[in-house]
């Protein structure tokens, strides 16, 4: 493995590049099929909303696949990101539109750890409200 | 109902190996819309220091999710399935999932709450290759709203 940020380089406070991804119905499909995840609230408004969700909503894992790209972009290996949790807060709801919904990422260093490893805390939203929470990374630089 | 707190510490049977290849890889990465060669191409993936292409952090959430299936399953767990949303989700990674890796998911029940009338089912899943190698530990956290009502 070979981050190619360094260790020495960072601090806490030091601040990744924010993201800023589009998910669509389209992308929807799509990750049900590479991840197995069927789950008809994520393709069917009808029993979406039937079930008491404001409409289709995007896999939580989706959401958070998009969010450790940001740290995996960062650190230049995603062979890095050794540990990674995150907690689902708030759906993503998606509009059967050709925009779909916005998710913006935003991260930081929030610790540095022993054997060069460092913690990221990132921030996800979409429409201005968070959509994961407790979202941390352990990344070995 | 509630969920009994002797379901803590139950292991279930090893899946049935599941070979992890390129194209799943390229494809849950395009699914991601994450263009790194190092899920695709074999020189990068080497350049960068991996045996072949690897995955990305969250690709164990395709065998953990089949594996945590073992669980719901248990007549013991006595969980509304139609209620259950995803709450948490946890990766520890002894090293990256890679093409070629012959994979075995262990589950076990890690922990069971009641909050609030909900019931929470923490799942883990353990990742290891058929000869016993560690790779990747998955947690995950499903809460079954108003069950306990």
């Amino acid at each position: 493995m070979t981050a190619v940020v360094r260790f020495a380089d960072v601090e806490v406070g030091t601040e990744l590049p924010g993201q800023v991804s589009r998910v669509t119905r389209a992308d929807l499909v799509r990750y049900a099929g590479a991840s197995g995840d069927f789950n008809v609230i994520h393709w069917n408004e009808r029993v979406a909303t039937e079930v008491g969700l404001p409409g289709v909503i995007a896999h939580g894992m989706l959401t958070a696949g998009l969010a450790a790209r940001a740290v995996t972009a960062w650190a230049g290996d995603p062979g890095a990101l050794v540990e990674y949790s995150v907690r689902f807060s708030r759906p993503v709801v998606v509009p059967d539109d050709d925009q779909g919904a916005e998710v913006v990422v935003a991260g930081r260093v929030a610790a540095l750890l022993d054997d060069d490893r460092v913690r990221v805390d990132l921030t996800v939203t979409s429409d201005g409200a968070k959509v994961l929470s407790l979202a941390r990374a352990v990344v070995q630089l | 109902m509630t969920l009994d707190a002797s379901l803590v510490g139950r292991s279930y049977p090893p899946s049935a190996v599941y070979e992890v290849g390129r194209e799943k890889i390229a494809e849950f990465a395009a699914a991601l819309g994450d263009p790194d060669p190092v899920y695709r191409d074999p020189v990068a993936a080497r350049a960068a220091g991996h045996p072949d292409v690897i995955a990305p952090p969250t690709f164990a959430i395709v065998l953990s999710l089949g594996a945590g299936d073992v669980v719901l399953a248990d007549p013991d767990v006595d969980i509304d399935y139609s209620r259950v949303v995803h709450g948490e989700q946890k990766f520890v990674h002894h090293r990256p999932v890679r093409a070629g890796d012959r994979l075995v998911a262990t589950a076990s029940i890690e922990a069971v709450r009641s909050v609030a009338g909900n019931d929470m089912l923490t799942t883990r899943v353990d990742l290891a290759t058929e000869d016993g190698e560690p790779v990747c530990r998955t947690s995950a956290m499903l809460v079954a709203r108003g069950s306990a009502s």
